[in-house]
């Protein structure tokens, strides 16, 4: 028979105001087992502990219940207290008085009521608990780092920095991501890629990085700390080692019609090609789709141009199989398509444009070398639109229900480098909210329209109508003038949403990280733990977790080093003792479980069991400690009851609904 | 008569529409093709949902200005749809009058059967004032 415990917290007038604690304490009293119980007004302070463990001390518990906030919070706090005063940590229960009872209940009779029957659950639990131990596993001092842009860069530097190996996987054939594609940053206008490249050779040099271009995870296997993953290195067709970025083979290629990624297909590219100018490594790959030595057999120029010997037209991807101990996700975002929102005439005018394309026009490096110009004709632009909020903040099922957050500073700062480089050029912003919560951000957008001239109008577009004499007519409205607007523009830019990644989907299943319905991450909790994943071990950097500007992602980037480092210095990590076990007289080897368990942690071994003196080989699910998290999936699926979970048994699931309905 | 309360509450049951989801971003105002003909303009009608001001609403000009053409519906990124606010609020004047000038069983003979649905609705409500 247990000697139980009972501590019931006020958490000052939070649960104390709605349930008479000194009922719930009077009550306990009468559960069988219980043979201390008292109240205080903040269990987790010293003091309260103090209680706890005098009461351990002198009265001999082995077990207990707190009555108190959602064991999310504290837990841990009286598991350590427990464990100190001698008793197993496993051996406590928590009663959630709060989040379950008095936040949400107004009746101070029904509540108490609640509360009662929650306490004698946990009572009728700590009955049937056991002692636990938990394990030990071991730590991979090595962390991978999937993306390789400035969330990536920045993840993979930092972690480094503190002395452990870091590999990153980049899909594409360079990395710098998104920020490379860049012209000038908000809000101080620098050139981006005099900060990004800088940043790109510190990782390309640094000993303990190691970068994977051109490559994708292709399946993870393992749990925190051991992870074991494999890499599929695409062929690039040109050797690393031996080439040396001259440039000839970009130069010579005849295939030369390929619509260049980089500048977001607004130009063309070569079949063999490095991205841009800056790419580490400055290594091309050949882009087999495109080119025709692949396609006919018969070219073979870049080899023959190719002073180094370093074409290789035989090569094959490549697996590569590495182990690591902690997992960053840094996949980043793309802008959504715009097929859906014909209104503004994307599709049917050169004119009308992405921010992002934007970028890449303005570029000194882009297609039309820096010059602000209209993409049908050449001619610059006198009259400018941007037309803010394209996919954001919708309801209905065209767009994305969030905020992209980037966009309006990002156009204030096309809208000024325009108005500086362009003065004679009108430019017109369409807004619904101007938001700029951002050090230097409101100022910058002050700027814009004070200094800079630029003519901001709250509303929308309604429609975008490409005119014979190639201008394109906006009809928009003025929300505070209450008038209806039609003005001629030159050229539209659209501030299309931004979404993550598409890869990202594939790549948290294979994870099994948590994913929302606008596929970014999922935080372990949304304020207290932003950087990490719920699933043990895997972390986030950048847009893939949320949308943000460059500040807040290198940030979070840095953020996420440190959780991963936090991990990485550990040499062995106590493994969670509520796992699942099965019982080999009860299994009847159906594989239901394996196919419920979300963590593969399940399998099948053919053992000889001994039924009641009959001896014979049965088929019998075997759980993988250190895989299992413990998430009681098998216990439920389990038509024979083999599956039981340490901590959780079903007999004190039983248990505590038979408290509940007593 | 009825109380305006219970008549916003009617146009929101007609319409389907909740217009607190509106954030005034205007779209509605800036693809109507009658907009210069409204004196309460199509992003207004939802505030007048919301502020339970169906007298003004059902005695404008905008009421029987709306063309329902529908470009507000299709744009609104809110779902919020103006068009079929107005398109509510000229039921409950047409409801309120209490009259049919045509039967229903009518109706099949005289329409031409490519003619939307939808269209039809709208029309007949606009014009058998």
């Amino acid at each position: 028979m247990q000697r139980i415990g009972v501590f019931v917290c006020h958490c000052g007038t939070n649960i104390a105001a709605t349930v008479d604690v000194k009922k719930v304490v009077e009550m306990a009293l009468h559960e069988p087992g219980v043979v201390h119980a008292e109240d205080y007004a903040y269990m987790c302070s010293e003091a309260g502990q103090e209680l706890i463990h005098k009461a351990i001390k002198e009265k001999h518990l082995t077990g207990l219940v707190v009555c108190s906030c959602s064991p999310r919070m504290h837990e841990t706090t009286f598991r350590n207290a427990a464990e100190k005063a001698g008793l197993n940590p496993y051996m406590v229960e928590i009663a959630n008085i709060r989040e379950h009872c008095s936040w949400i209940h107004k009746d101070i009779e029904e509540a108490t009521e609640k509360a009662v029957i929650l306490m004698r659950a946990a009572v009728a639990k700590v009955n049937l608990d056991a002692p636990l131990k938990p394990g030990e596993s071991r730590v991979t001092k090595r962390a991978l780092v999937i993306g390789g842009g400035i969330a990536g860069i920045q993840t993979a530097l930092d972690i480094a920095e503190a002395g452990y190996p870091v590999d990153i996987v980049e899909k594409t054939p360079s990395i710098g991501g998104r920020m490379s594609q860049l012209d000038k940053t908000f809000p101080t206008l620098d050139c981006s890629s005099c900060i990004l490249t800088p940043k790109m050779g510190e990782v390309n040099a640094h000993p303990l990085i190691n970068i994977y271009t051109y490559s994708e995870v292709e399946s993870v296997s393992g749990f925190v700390g051991d992870f074991t993953v494999e890499i599929r290195k695409k062929a690039r067709s040109v050797d690393m080692n031996k080439c040396t970025g001259c440039g000839v083979c970009q130069e010579k290629c005849p295939s030369k019609k390929t619509p260049s990624e980089f500048n977001r297909g607004l130009n063309t590219r070569s079949a063999i090609y490095t991205p841009f100018a800056q790419a580490v490594p400055n290594v091309p790959v050949i882009d087999r789709d495109a080119c025709i030595k692949f396609k006919t057999g018969k070219c073979g120029i870049c080899s023959k141009v190719c002073q180094a010997g370093a074409i290789d037209y035989d090569q094959i991807d490549e697996i590569v199989t590495e182990k690591y101990g902690a997992i960053v996700v840094a996949t980043g975002f793309d802008m959504i398509k715009l097929d859906k929102y014909d209104e503004y005439a994307y599709s049917q005018s050169k004119d009308v444009i992405t921010s992002l394309e934007l970028e890449r026009i303005m570029n000194a490096a882009g297609p039309t070398g820096g010059h602000l110009e209209r993409l049908s004709d050449g001619k610059a632009p006198k009259e400018m639109v941007f037309i803010q909020c394209v996919g954001s903040r919708c309801a209905d099922n065209r767009g994305k229900s969030y905020c992209s957050k980037i966009c309006c500073m990002y156009t204030a700062k096309h809208a000024m480098l325009i108005r500086d480089k362009y003065p004679d050029t009108n430019v017109t912003v369409f807004y619904i909210d101007v938001r700029t919560p951002g050090k230097n951000f409101d100022e910058f957008y002050r700027r814009a329209v004070e200094d800079y001239g630029v003519n901001y109008i709250k509303g929308q577009v309604g429609k975008v109508i490409p005119q014979p004499n190639g201008k394109l007519l906006v009809q928009g409205a003025d929300l505070l003038d209450n008038k209806q607007i039609l003005k001629e523009a030159d050229m539209v830019v659209l501030a299309a949403a931004i979404e993550p990644n598409p890869d990202v989907r594939k790549i948290a299943t294979m994870l099994t990280a948590s994913i929302d319905t606008n596929n970014f991450l999922t935080e372990a909790h949304a304020k207290l733990r932003p950087v990490e994943s719920p699933t043990a071990g895997i972390f986030l950097s950048g847009v893939c977790q949320g949308p943000k500007d460059i500040p807040e992602t290198v940030s979070q980037a840095g953020a996420a080093a440190v959780k991963a480092i936090g991990l990485l210095a550990k040499d062995k990590l106590l493994t969670n003792p509520c796992t699942a076990h099965s019982d080999e007289l009860l299994c009847n080897g159906c594989s239901q479980c394996a196919n419920v368990c979300p963590y593969g942690a399940i399998t099948y071994e053919d053992k000889e069991v001994n039924d009641h003196g009959v001896r014979e080989t049965r088929r019998i699910a075997v759980v993988n400690d250190a895989l299992c998290q413990g998430c009681g999936a098998c216990t439920v699926t389990c038509p024979s009851g083999a599956m039981d979970l340490q901590g959780f048994s079903n007999r004190q699931i039983l248990a505590e609904v038979d408290a509940i309905c007593r | 008569m009825k109380t305006e309360h219970s008549r916003a509450e009617m146009i929101k049951e007609i319409s389907g529409v909740n217009p607190l989801k509106c954030m005034k971003c205007g779209k509605c105002s800036a693809s109507c093709p009658s907009y210069n003909e409204m004196d309460i303009k199509p992003h207004q009608f939802v505030s007048y949902v919301i502020n339970e001001d169906i007298e003004s609403l059902v005695k404008s000009k905008s009421l029987w200005k709306c063309l329902s053409c529908f470009a507000c519906v299709e744009r609104c990124p809110r779902d919020v749809k103006p068009g079929k606010l107005i398109d509510a609020a000229r039921q409950i004047v047409v409801r309120e009058r209490g009259k049919n000038y045509l039967l229903a069983d009518d109706i099949p003979e005289l329409i031409d059967p490519d003619t939307p649905q939808q269209l039809l609705v709208s029309a007949l409500r606009r014009y058998r004032r």
